[in-house]
């Protein structure tokens, strides 16, 4: 497997607004994103975050530069290819997007039950582990209107887990959870991450807390991206506008203490 | 000022045409992978008896019902004009050459609509808004195929039939209402509905059926599926209940503008 998981070359991408104008989301942005570890994906609202996920995954097409997912040009490919493309990736939606009208056990064996030729003994034992993994068991034949946030958000990573993904991208994934939620959610993600070993990207705004979790570090900010090392790289950057994100979103001082498993 | 104005006019009328042409390409493409959906392996049959009890079945008792008042209206309204010509003998033949051929498929396609057209855009539309559907797509799992095929085979099944129920049903109300409550000889009711009714007026309803039921299915689906992308309906729970009203004012807008169409085409 190559060492670099995704990677941005130059990629530009900008919507049309109402009144006709261009909204320039990336301007020339490039990245790679280490295979194995955490990414951490940070800016404010509207920064283009989501967009990035979604330029990962193909739901966006860029309007200019290549995107390499391990070491292949995956720009505007389509149909099967893509379909093949997006097997390699598990995705944690902000709203965790459980089939509402499905059960907690139905919605984590739907990729298995569709993407696999697995009997379903095997399907049900193989679900069944991972809802007990995720402390689920007892919940599986509830709906999702049923569950807790943080439910959701564990029946949604059990699902992502399913085919076994070599890239988990997740999208805000402590929206809405309160902080002992957060912190247990973070733990979840470290503790899989550890035992799966998936190359981790996580969009979110939680700053300073999903640091914890940060192997590299991006910050977005009006259309370009620096990219660091180490939450505390961030903090030595003598670029104005970093130098005014980590004054708002951390205080002067951030002392990374990576979360133990 | 004035010149002003014109511009801001004229970019808001292109804007629109954009906006229209777009839409209609989308729906296109959109109609293209749902019936290339139909055909994919494996065939989802639990998820096509699913839609088939939901638009077929379960629409069966407001069918009844339309249909039993409508031919029991056509019976006394038919004899009423009927009778000014001493002709009621021909209202076996008026009230099922009427239903077969008109009300029979057009209404059956406006209940379903508004029963069926109605959930499944907004059905679809919650999906869109909630991720679901990015959830799918992301999971390599091709909506068409899993989500919107089914309900286009079961519709496309499902509406002719409810339309020779509502034929039957319609037909049998105008007998209570012409023979047994106006005093219309069913021998008479009976003979005239078969001397008029050919296999060809059967054969445009049943068309005229199929192409409502596709009309249905698509514009109602189609609407929920692009709930993200369609402009002015605003966003989230707003977009979808906008969107579901659009649904069932295009698709029985469409019914009625291709009733016509058919039936110049065709009669």
């Amino acid at each position: 497997m190559s060492d670099i998981a995704i990677e941005f070359k130059d990629i530009d991408k900008a919507f049309m607004k109402g009144d006709g104008s261009r909204q320039v989301i990336l301007d020339r942005v490039n990245f790679a994103i280490p295979a194995g570890k955490t990414t951490v994906i940070a800016g404010g609202s509207g920064q283009g975050k989501s967009v990035t996920l979604k330029l990962i995954l193909g739901l966006m097409q860029p309007d200019a530069g290549q995107i390499f997912v391990a070491g292949n040009d995956c720009t505007g490919i389509r149909g099967r290819a893509l379909a093949e493309l997006r097997t390699r990736f598990g995705v944690l939606f902000q709203g965790a997007a459980l089939f509402d009208s499905l059960t907690v056990f139905e919605n984590v064996a739907l990729p298995l039950r569709e993407r696999t030729k697995g009997s379903e003994v095997k399907i049900k034992e193989q679900v069944l582990a991972s809802l007990e993994q995720l402390e689920l068991l007892g919940h599986e034949e509830k709906f999702p209107a049923q569950l807790s946030g943080g439910m959701k958000k564990r029946v949604g990573l059990a699902r992502a887990l399913q085919l076994k993904p070599e890239i988990m991208l997740f999208d805000e994934p402590t929206t809405g959870l309160d902080p002992v939620m957060t912190t247990e959610i973070y733990h979840l993600f470290a503790r899989t991450q550890k035992q799966v070993g998936f190359t981790a990207v996580i969009v979110s705004h939680d700053i300073p807390k999903v640091f914890n979790l940060a192997d590299q570090v991006i910050v977005l900010n009006n259309g370009v991206m620096d990219v660091f090392a180490s939450p505390e790289a961030i903090q030595w950057s003598e670029k104005p506008h970093i130098k005014e994100f980590v004054k708002t979103t951390m205080g002067e001082i951030y002392q990374s203490h990576l979360v133990e498993p | 000022m004035v010149q002003g104005m014109r511009q801001n006019s004229i970019t808001q009328l292109g804007s629109f045409a954009l906006n229209v042409v777009s839409d209609l390409g989308r729906m296109g493409l959109y109609l293209l992978r749902a019936v290339r959906g139909c055909f994919g392996r494996p065939f989802r049959f639990a998820e096509f008896l699913r839609q088939m009890n939901f638009i077929g079945v379960g629409s069966l008792v407001v069918i009844f019902f339309t249909a039993a008042s409508t031919g029991m209206v056509l019976g006394l309204q038919g004899y009423y004009s009927l009778n000014k010509f001493g002709a009621e003998g021909m209202l076996g033949s008026a009230v099922a050459l009427t239903l077969i051929m008109e009300l029979g498929p057009v209404l059956t396609a406006l209940m379903v609509a508004g029963r069926a057209g109605s959930a499944m855009c907004a059905e679809l539309g919650i999906m869109r808004i909630s991720e679901q559907l990015d959830a799918l797509d992301c999971m390599a799992v091709d909506p068409f195929r899993y989500l919107i095929s089914p309900k286009f085979l079961a519709a496309l099944i499902s509406v002719p039939l409810l339309t020779v129920v509502f034929d039957v049903v319609g037909i049998a109300g105008g007998y209570i209402a012409g023979v047994h409550l106006m005093g219309v000889s069913p021998g008479s009711y009976y003979d005239g509905m078969r001397s008029s009714v050919t296999n060809h007026d059967i054969w445009l309803g049943v068309v005229k059926s199929f192409v409502f039921g596709l009309l249905v299915v698509w514009i109602c689906t189609g609407r929920g599926y692009f709930v993200h992308q369609i402009r002015g309906v605003g966003f989230g729970a707003q977009s979808v209940s906008k969107v579901t009203t659009q649904a069932v004012v295009f698709s029985s807008i469409s019914v009625l503008v291709f009733d016509y169409l058919l039936t110049a085409v065709l009669l």
